[in-house]
């Protein structure tokens, strides 16, 4: 999705009485509930080719040459042009790209994670002056998207003088990724057993021990679908580093692809390769953890 | 006595001595990045949209409503606004019946079910931004697909982001392309939870398949349907960077979403009070359909 940051009103998910919404009306229910199997697997057939044919036309596309690609968008190369992409994968930026996205998102999910726990674990289990309001007051960050107050948030950056720094985004990121993860893992530390807690007290462990030493390793499912909704997060994001950064050096590849596609417009085989080189990650990722990815990204959706 | 510290919560009243200097060292942190960077911006924008500033110094120029009141004449923005409700449209009317319709067909026992649940789910992981040019690349007039399968046919070239009349439809199949497999995936996870013996109960008193859809299984799924229409409304609203590949909100300012309006018109020009009042609108939209929709959808709660 998007951006991300907004999650669903707390409970709508457990809503035990059913009233379809309007929408479904225009749904025909004839369509998937009796037909023959074969009926069924030709339409996903024609969707998946639907799907999927931008994408192999693009990956195949970065191997033509202009004047292929002109005649046959479609096909496969007459002549299959490696150069296209040896040549990225060969030069400074691309890499450089990959470093400074790999750099931003991983500090993002580090300090997301750090932070949220820590204040998810004191909501979770601390009783103090004001702690409802303080809850409540994080989770605001839940109803609006970064793109709203992005301009006064800009001037921010600029007065603290992270503007064209990855801290800049790294920090507003996390600031916004706090909300949701604050949810899910308070939600997660409040099921495990209070005996537990209540034991670990008694016998003098005190409450950062028990954090460290019981909290984080019984809570690993929840970490890291936090950690996977920061990740991809931080990965794709494009209007934050949009704002922040003006040297090319330091794009992360969201802002370099469309950099690169701005030099090279007129030549769509290199912008092909381009893109499919900067897709390959995620691609790589998905496909071999894609039982994580899909959990991460509809269940912690599901569960916030 | 034991019994009662035992008790769960018991934990929670001792939060006086240790348990008060851990709140005191695990919350600041969250609390200091969030104010900074979430609470204060926000407000900030509130008190910039009342003023007419570059950015530069100090905001000076109060110019009261002057920045909401030049949105209600101002097209490209009233185009923007109703762009947004399209995509919502869409969503509504075109996304969340073909997620539907395909999740019953892959939830059941078909051949390859798997295989197609990850190729439906494969756009929802590009970026936008990726999506977007690749599907720039798709409407491209002369060496785009679109113009390629034209040709096969024999037809003409067609240029559709340069078209007035048929940027936005183009914009909006993209946006359908990349996010219906995500809506299947919540529908998928509906679809499990279900109780199957109700359905087993149904077919064997003679249910038909189409009254065990309308009747059984479409009001199970209403919890998921109502996040599922949430996350679409949600994500028309701040939909922004599939735009800039794409079109870049042109042709004559035809495509612009909300954020791209306040994108292009606000922060490349540095018009910080117009565009913070953008901002605040955008805001105001977002909390009340948030709040809205909770409160809609949970009076039982």
């Amino acid at each position: 999705m998007t951006d991300q940051s907004l999650s669903p009103p707390i409970g709508i998910a457990r809503q035990p009485h059913a009233a379809a919404g309007p929408a479904t009306r225009w749904f025909s229910p004839r369509l998937p509930a009796g037909l023959p199997g074969f009926v069924k697997f030709a339409a996903l057939v024609i969707l998946a080719s639907i799907v999927l044919t931008p994408l192999i036309a693009t990956a195949l596309g970065g191997f033509k040459e202009l004047g292929d690609l002109r005649a046959n968008p479609f096909g496969l190369p007459k002549l299959w042009v490696w150069r296209n992409y040896w040549d990225i994968l060969s030069g400074a930026r691309y890499w450089q790209m990959l470093g400074n996205s790999l750099f931003i998102s991983l500090f993002t999910v580090f300090l997301t994670l750090t932070l949220a726990s820590m204040a998810a674990f004191a909501f979770a289990h601390l009783h103090f002056f004001g702690d409802r309001f303080l809850l409540n007051y994080l989770l605001l960050g839940l109803l609006f998207p970064v793109a709203t107050a992005i301009l006064p948030l800009f001037i921010k950056i600029r007065d603290l003088g992270l503007l064209n720094s990855h801290w800049g985004i790294v920090l507003p990121q996390t600031a916004f990724a706090l909300g949701m993860a604050i949810l899910l893992l308070r939600n997660a530390f409040k099921e495990l057993p209070s005996e537990l807690l209540d034991a670990a007290l008694m016998d003098g462990c005190g409450y950062i021990r028990y954090f460290i030493h019981i909290t984080l390793p019984l809570s690993a499912p929840i970490l890291s679908t936090v950690a996977v909704i920061a990740f991809v997060n931080s990965w794709n994001n494009y209007i934050l580093p949009l704002v922040v950064l003006n040297t090319e050096t330091r794009y992360p590849w969201t802002l370099g692809l469309m950099a690169y596609q701005g030099e090279y417009s007129t030549n769509w085989q290199l912008v092909l390769a381009f893109i499919t080189l900067t897709i390959l990650p995620a691609i790589v990722m998905f496909v071999m953890a894609q039982k994580y990815i899909v959990a991460g990204l509809t269940a912690g959706a599901v569960k916030g | 006595m034991t019994a009662t510290i035992a008790s769960p919560g018991a934990a929670s009243r001792r939060a006086g001595g240790r348990g008060g200097l851990t709140v005191l060292i695990f919350l600041p942190p969250a609390l200091l990045l969030f104010t900074i960077f979430v609470a204060m911006p926000m407000g900030e924008a509130v008190w910039y949209s009342f003023y007419n500033w570059n950015g530069y110094g100090r905001p000076e120029n109060f110019v009261g409503l002057k920045n909401y009141l030049s949105l209600i004449g101002n097209a490209a923005f009233l185009r923007a606004l109703a762009n947004n409700g399209l995509i919502i449209l869409t969503s509504l009317a075109i996304q969340l019946p073909l997620a539907l319709g395909v999740a019953l067909m892959v939830a059941g026992k078909i051949r390859g079910a798997v295989a197609f649940r990850m190729i439906f789910f494969l756009p929802y992981i590009l970026a936008d931004v990726a999506t977007g040019l690749i599907w720039r690349f798709a409407y491209d007039g002369d060496y785009g697909l679109i113009s390629g399968a034209m040709s096969l046919i024999g037809a003409p070239p067609v240029y559709p982001l340069a078209d007035k009349s048929w940027a936005f439809p183009a914009v909006l199949v993209v946006i359908v392309w990349k996010y219906f497999g995500f809506h299947m995936m919540l529908y998928i996870a509906g679809l499990q939870s279900l109780d199957k013996s109700l359905l087993e109960a149904a077919e064997m008193d003679g249910a038909s398949a189409v009254q065990r859809f309308w009747h059984i299984t479409l009001p199970l799924l209403g919890p998921m349907i109502r996040l599922s229409v949430f996350f679409s409304v949600v994500g028309a609203l701040q939909l922004f960077d599939m735009i800039v590949p794409l079109t870049g909100g042109g042709p004559f300012d035809t495509t612009n979403t909300m954020v791209s309006y306040l994108y292009f018109f606000g922060i490349t020009r540095m018009r910080v009070g117009f565009g913070s009042a953008v901002g605040v609108v955008l805001f105001l939209f977002c909390v009340t359909f948030a709040l809205g929709y909770r409160r809609l959808f949970m009076r039982d709660d």
